[in-house]
């Protein structure tokens, strides 16, 4: 069972349990931020700094 | 102690302690919290970097999130070797152990009936890639270039009906793939499927599921993963897991499609 043994978990499939799962909970500081922002940086805002992330010449890297 | 309290997750009370090293967000050893019937797991982390505006503006850049969830994911999967954590959503943040507190009384009885749903479970991930543009019969081989506009258009009406053709095929396979694992398991949730962007998997994601599976059980659900795999050429199964139930700790009704 291959599949089974591959230790390395994938960021995308962390992502989609530790944003889109887990017990939402109106904490003092993270009211705003589980329930909407969260949702809805989605995973666009990532993508594109992935994206951002592709080499470009007229970038320094960081 | 100053700083903000990270919570990770809450469970009932568990007698193995964590291991010694195991470090969490920003480096900080979690601690328990008892309140009553509960014990929330938590971080003590920096003001200056998870108060609210802050974390607003870290969770957009990747390298710290990234950071950020594998650290969660670190001490949700040491707690999942000593209990069954009932995960909370990443980035939960409260001014101190009081707020912590205040929370877990408010919420003790949902926790607790969730924690009971839970108990003894693990969630499985499956996804299913379509691997796109190229079945294995045409990159084995390569159209003849075509002579004329017409053959051109001939074959790119094959290339296309043979893309259908695929597509067709995952969708079934997905469909039959999700009923036959939802029949083994306890719960299922479909989350959208992935950008290859972001995952740099190969193929386009049609199928992104999470299964609740009994511990005891789990061993029939890889297996009947496993035996699906290589059915369909052009088609790839992927199996992650054991993880957390991280996708069914809401109190969302059975059979709800998340997120």
């Amino acid at each position: 069972m291959t599949v089974v043994e591959r230790r390395e978990i994938a960021l995308v499939d962390l992502l989609d349990r530790l944003l889109a799962g887990g017990v939402v909970i109106k904490g003092d500081i993270t009211l705003r931020i589980a329930d909407v922002d969260l949702v809805r940086i989605d995973l666009n805002a990532l993508i594109s700094s992935v994206n951002a992330r592709v080499p470009s010449p007229f970038e320094e890297s960081r | 102690m100053t700083g903000l309290r990270y919570v990770y997750a809450v469970c009932r009370p568990y007698g193995t302690p964590l291991q010694a090293q195991l470090t969490g967000v920003g480096g900080d050893p979690p601690r328990l919290l008892p309140h009553h019937g509960l014990v929330a797991v938590v971080s003590h982390v920096p003001e200056a970097d998870f108060s609210e505006e802050p974390l607003r503006a870290h969770l957009e850049d990747l390298d710290w999130l990234t950071t950020v969830a594998r650290a969660h994911q670190g001490v949700i999967d040491a707690l999942t070797t000593v209990t069954t954590p009932l995960p909370l959503r990443l980035g939960t943040v409260f001014r101190d152990d009081s707020g912590v507190r205040t929370m877990m009384e408010e919420r003790e009885e949902s926790f607790l009936r969730t924690l009971d749903r839970l108990e003894g479970r693990v969630e499985w991930g499956v996804k299913v890639y379509v691997e796109s543009e190229r079945t294995p019969e045409t990159s084995a081989a390569p159209a003849p270039k075509p002579a004329s506009g017409r053959d051109y258009l001939r074959q790119r009406r094959m290339q296309t009906k043979s893309q259908d053709d695929l597509w067709q095929r995952a969708e079934t396979f997905a469909t039959r793939l999700h009923e036959t694992l939802s029949g083994v398991a306890e719960d299922s949730r479909l989350h959208a499927p992935q950008n290859p962007t972001l995952s740099g998997a190969s193929g386009r994601n049609v199928l992104n599921a999470a299964y609740l599976v009994p511990r005891v059980k789990s061993e029939e659900f890889v297996e009947k993963v496993d035996r699906t795999k290589d059915d369909v050429p052009g088609i790839r199964v992927e199996l992650t897991g054991p993880w957390a139930a991280y996708s069914f700790a809401g109190e969302a009704a059975t059979g709800k499609e998340g997120p």
